[in-house]
């Protein structure tokens, strides 16, 4: 049985490790009022951004090459969220149909460009991808050492870590305050002084670099190169993930877990006693029937914040 | 609001404009000409000539025919690049009245527009790859993948110090099914004990969930690992190369597909790469255009490829893994599957009957 958990927790970690970063960077956006259909898009740009960062840099940064392009991979997704944050704020565009453009447009984008810097369809491998680590010292602890410190990603503990500083920063400083104030009713937030554009900017941008983070995290941890599928489908968990977890980072994280427990288990089930016999097929549904039966039964009314989708026009009522 | 809503679609219909056409200008140009010299052009899935795949791999084919044969690119022999499934029948259709005379499509997601164009043009040629399409007019190019997978089977089995392998297939069909049934015939022969631990993800494109399966198999006590999963693989590589990484003296061995994929095992200085299974789909289309040219041309029947006519074959250039032993098994399977001694298996009831012969 431990043994079952020693696989099952690594590999939940590093599968949901991306979704958490995207997750949280959905959260901060549709907090602020708007919806972030674009996650998938600002994915596909960290992945982009990271790989050929990472391909182009590699021989002269050597073992910093990922951690650079992780940088590298949330400015430039932050910087295309502004595609999302122009038309959505100050154009008051529908948000649905701007994100679902960012998302054939940063794909289109990623294609093109691997085509004119590289000239081919798809990238070579990364020669610096992030490996797995021992903690040192913690890996010593029996049991839990074996669990939860050994060969992990050192992006697993990050996005864990940054869950609970996004959940800081919400819901205990004026900032997050003023966030929340501006996706819930604008209005208000705008007669107490509140800017609203800037404060949603902000969240765009953030929810920009948040993405990107979890593409390059993808890109460097899980594919290892850059193509037209890299990113099918992530960003998509991931606003499940924001929907599952009641728009509170903490809980996105939760459901980001839950998605990656949920996956690993279905590939590690058919080494477990109990489930063996179980066709391989139920074991390849059974994330997504888990994801349905907890949205619907389980964590009851996932409501979002009110002025979610809806674009603030000054002096409106 | 109405007009806003207007203006966002104007724009989004100018991004996909942008998008598509940025995607498209990859054909090429057909000049006509009515000389009496052989013409012949391939049809790509959408993957593209530098898919690193069998896109690539047959438009390579075709360029080697074109220089062996001193034709002229886009005069003689061109390909058109299709963007999205409906692009098949007007490239298909596009080649037809340029006159040329054998066209190919790439892939079995061509095979239904081949067979439309073949009964509306009865005097062109055709042939398609990985497919069957009964037209008399239409060569159909198959490969014996399950002949490859057997040997990359022996490989896996030479090489295996804890007796246990895996296999990652994508999706489950009768195409991978034949590289699971070759694959576990092979490991079985050499070992009849081993252990074979075989597991679908259900997709070609998750790099995620491939990771997860090779993470797990790893684990368990797998070294070696055949996968046949196309984009689902880059993840069986990117967790070996990690494991690699942390202990490199450690059994962590992929076993590549298609192409050689030496490249994609190298870390450092070691490689996980132990070989690949190779199809050489060049080889193929080479020689269906070379017996057209000389006006043998196949139609109606179905051509298979394997290891008599190098069609399929194994890789050797991990030379430090893949030792004088497992090179010496591996040749010595490769006779017996060429002299007919043995047979391949390639469904599950044929790798039954196999099993129970050994």
């Amino acid at each position: 049985m431990l043994d079952i958990l020693y696989s099952l927790i690594p590999q939940t970690l590093f599968f949901a490790a991306p979704l958490i970063f995207t997750a949280l960077g959905g959260v901060y956006s549709e907090r602020s009022g708007v919806i972030n259909i674009g996650l998938e898009g600002l994915m596909v740009i960290g992945a982009f951004a990271a790989v050929t960062f990472n391909l182009l840099y590699a021989n002269a940064l050597g073992t910093m090459t990922p951690w650079i392009s992780l940088l590298v991979a949330m400015v430039a997704s932050a910087v295309f969220s502004l595609l999302l944050a122009i038309p959505a704020i100050t154009f008051r565009a529908d948000q649905t149909v701007t994100g679902v453009a960012i998302n054939m447009l940063a794909l289109g984008f990623g294609v093109f460009m691997i085509k004119q810097i590289f000239n081919k369809g798809q990238t070579e491998f990364i020669s610096e991808p992030i490996y797995t680590k021992d903690v040192p010292g913690l890996v010593d602890i029996p049991v839990i050492g074996e669990m939860f410190f050994n060969n992990m990603y050192i992006t697993s503990y990050i996005a864990i870590a940054f869950s609970f500083v996004a959940w800081y920063v919400l819901f205990k400083t004026p900032f997050g305050l003023r966030i929340r104030a501006v996706g819930e009713h604008p209005m208000a937030a705008d007669t107490n002084g509140i800017k609203v554009y800037t404060t949603r900017y902000i969240a765009v941008i953030i929810s920009g670099a948040l993405a990107g983070i979890g593409g390059g995290v993808f890109a460097m941890t899980i594919s290892l190169n850059f193509s037209v599928s890299t990113i099918a489908g992530q960003g998509f968990m991931a606003i499940a993930a924001v929907i599952f977890g009641k728009w509170n980072p903490l809980g996105a994280m939760g459901a980001a877990l839950f998605f990656g427990f949920a996956q690993s288990l279905s590939v590690v089930g058919s080494s477990i006693p109990l489930l063996e016999n179980v066709p391989q097929v139920y074991l390849l549904i059974a994330p997504y029937v888990l994801t349905i039966l907890a949205l619907a039964g389980f964590i009851g009314r996932s409501v979002a914040p009110k002025a979610s989708g809806v674009p603030y026009v000054k002096g409106s009522r | 609001m109405k007009m806003r809503r207007y203006a966002v679609l104007l724009g989004l219909l100018l991004v996909v404009g942008v998008v598509l056409s940025a995607c498209g200008s990859g054909g090429s140009s057909e000049q006509g000409g009515s000389d009496n010299s052989f013409k012949t052009a391939m049809v790509t899935d959408t993957g593209g000539i530098d898919d690193k795949s069998f896109n690539q791999s047959a438009w390579e084919g075709l360029t080697q025919f074109g220089e062996d044969n001193g034709l002229k690119e886009d005069a003689g022999y061109s390909y058109l690049q299709s963007n999205s499934a409906s692009d098949y029948v007007t490239n298909l259709n596009r080649l037809v009245q340029s006159n040329t005379d054998l066209i190919f499509g790439i892939g079995f997601k061509l095979a239904e527009d081949i067979g439309t164009v073949a009964d509306q043009h009865k005097d062109t040629h055709f042939a398609i790859v990985d497919s069957v399409v009964d037209k008399e007019n239409v060569a159909s190019i198959v490969f014996e993948e399950q002949q490859g997978s057997f040997l990359a089977g022996v490989a896996a089995a030479m090489k295996s110090e804890s007796g246990k392998i895996g296999f990652v297939g994508g999706e489950e069909s009768e195409l991978i099914k034949k590289f699971e049934a070759g694959y576990v015939a092979g490991a079985k022969s050499v070992n009849k004990d081993i252990e074979v631990d075989v597991q679908y993800a259900g997709s070609f494109g998750a790099p995620d969930k491939g990771k997860l399966i090779a993470s797990n198999m790893y684990n368990s006590g797998v070294d070696v690992i055949y996968h046949s999963a196309g984009g689902t693989g880059n993840g069986v590589f990117a967790q070996a190369k990690d494991l690699k990484n942390n202990d490199p003296e450690g059994n962590y061995w992929v076993i590549g597909v298609d192409r050689d994929q030496y490249e994609e095992g190298q870390i450092g200085d070691n490689n996980v790469t132990l070989t690949s299974m190779l199809k050489a789909v060049d080889v193929a289309v080479a020689d269906i255009a070379q017996q057209s040219k000389d006006g043998k041309f196949p139609g109606g029947e179905i051509v298979s490829y394997g290891l008599k006519d190098d069609g399929i074959n194994i890789a050797e250039t991990n030379k430090d893994a893949y030792s004088e032993d497992i090179k010496a098994a591996v040749n010595e399977w490769k006779q017996k599957l060429i002299d007919g001694d043995v047979t391949a298996p390639s469904t599950d009831a044929e790798l039954q009957e196999y099993q129970d012969s050994l």
